[in-house]
């Protein structure tokens, strides 16, 4: 443990994730921390990361419509994009996980009381790995949009909810993302307590004519950028 | 700066569809020489449990060493490092583990054994990020230069406390005894 530790420096990216006491949203009230913040200094634990994924991805995960013995309700749509650090640089082989509710907006999980109909041919949840230029793709159906009880007539706007490691703890994010041109986006407390107007733009996906199935399946495009690390080299010089 | 990147989302209520590992909470496997559970609840401003919950780890290895090609020191075996567990209808996470070792840090000195830890939930619009120390390691402990940033009244959030089950940590998330959370 001698000699000076070189690592690769995070960005923090101040004022790009929602305030965590955003009251709008009725359940931060109470799971909000009161106290501040502590800086955590980026170290050894925070610039390393689980590197997981062989062995714990089947190709089948990232079709969610054959999961089950018939086909789900609603409509097929391919759900594609990158993950890369914010020089956009990608991340490869990397782990992506999602969930959502099915066609009707009922998730299949038993404190989900929304009265719409399970699809006993849907499950909704998919996982990939990135490839080697950071692309991830899942088939899956467009969930539907749902009512919650955050307040009078609430309804969430239709969204799937994404998990991703990157390479380093620094950058692990669960996020949601969203449709083009919800007309649900102004009422949701959840989508707008991104504080920038741009920020919340890019969790909606673009539809993507040229990603379609010819004759089976809609599609939409949606990159994830996470925080970038300096250039620092992290490394002796070696020959590979 | 952020220009580009992606803004963070709650998890929601229903992450169990998506995220849970049937060997999550395994970090080692049970017959591993000096291996533990760490467990506790976690809990809301009035001291209820969340049951829908999420909790992390990362963590080096015995050794103090990372299988990642970022370490400097050049990755090192095989060890997962990596733990995940929802919590249950009482609240409470587990996660089956060993002793991290010390670290170096950056600055000079050496950091105490710890596990960073994430923990996700509806109502959290990101996760929120705490540590756990052990509250046996008193010398490494002390000499620690994080812990060393932490309001001393606080620090005790941090440590886990070993007990006839293993190592034991409660996260509260808001009032009394609030947990230390950190900005990552």
């Amino acid at each position: 443990m001698t000699g000076t530790l070189v690592l690769p420096g995070y960005e923090r990216p101040r004022g790009l994730h929602p305030p965590l006491a955003s009251p709008a949203y009725r359940s931060t009230i109470l799971r909000a921390p009161a106290q501040p913040l502590v800086v955590l200094p980026h170290n050894l634990t925070e610039v390393t990361g689980p590197l997981l994924g062989a062995g714990r991805v089947r190709a089948a995960d990232a079709d969610l419509t054959r999961q089950h013995a018939g086909e789900p309700l609603g409509q097929r749509i391919v759900v594609h994009g990158r993950v890369l650090e914010r020089d956009g640089r990608p991340v490869p082989r990397t782990l992506v996980e999602i969930w959502q509710a099915n066609a009707s907006g009922r998730y299949n999980h038993g404190r989900d009381n929304w009265a719409a109909p399970l699809d006993p041919n849907f499950t909704g949840g998919g996982r990939v790995l990135t490839d080697d230029q950071g692309r991830y793709r899942f088939l899956t159906i467009k969930p539907g949009a749902y009512p919650w009880g955050n307040h009078r007539n609430a309804w969430r706007p239709a969204h799937i909810h994404f998990s991703v490691f990157g390479r380093a703890f620094t950058q692990r994010l669960v996020t949601q993302m969203y449709f083009p041109d919800d007309p649900m986006f102004p009422y949701d407390p959840i989508f707008n307590s991104i504080p920038d107007e741009r920020a919340r733009r890019r969790l909606v996906s673009r539809f993507d004519m040229d990603a379609t199935e010819p004759d089976w399946a809609l599609a939409f495009q949606w990159d994830i950028v996470l925080r970038g690390s300096d250039s620092t080299p992290m490394e002796e010089p070696h020959d590979d | 700066m952020t220009e580009s990147l992606t803004p963070s989302q709650t998890v929601g209520p229903f992450l169990s569809i998506g995220l849970p590992w049937a060997d999550g909470p395994e970090v080692v496997p049970e017959d591993t020489p000096g291996s533990f559970v760490l467990s506790g609840q976690v809990l809301d401003g009035e001291g209820a449990p969340l049951t829908d919950a999420m909790v992390e780890t990362w963590q080096a290895d015995p050794a103090g060493r990372f299988a990642h090609p970022d370490d400097p020191r050049g990755a090192a075996g095989e060890f997962r490092g990596f733990g995940r567990c929802p919590t249950d209808a009482a609240g409470r996470y587990w996660i089956r583990t060993v002793k991290p070792g010390p670290l170096p840090a950056p600055g000079g000195g050496v950091e105490a054994p710890h596990l960073d830890v994430s923990v996700f939930a509806r109502g959290l619009l990101d996760r929120l990020v705490t540590r756990c120390y052990f509250a046996d390691e008193v010398a490494a402990n002390g000499a620690d230069p994080v812990l060393s940033t932490v309001d001393p009244a606080r620090r005790g959030t941090l440590l886990a406390a070993a007990g006839p089950d293993g190592y034991h940590l409660d996260i509260r998330l808001q009032g009394e005894n609030e947990t230390v959370f950190f900005d990552i």
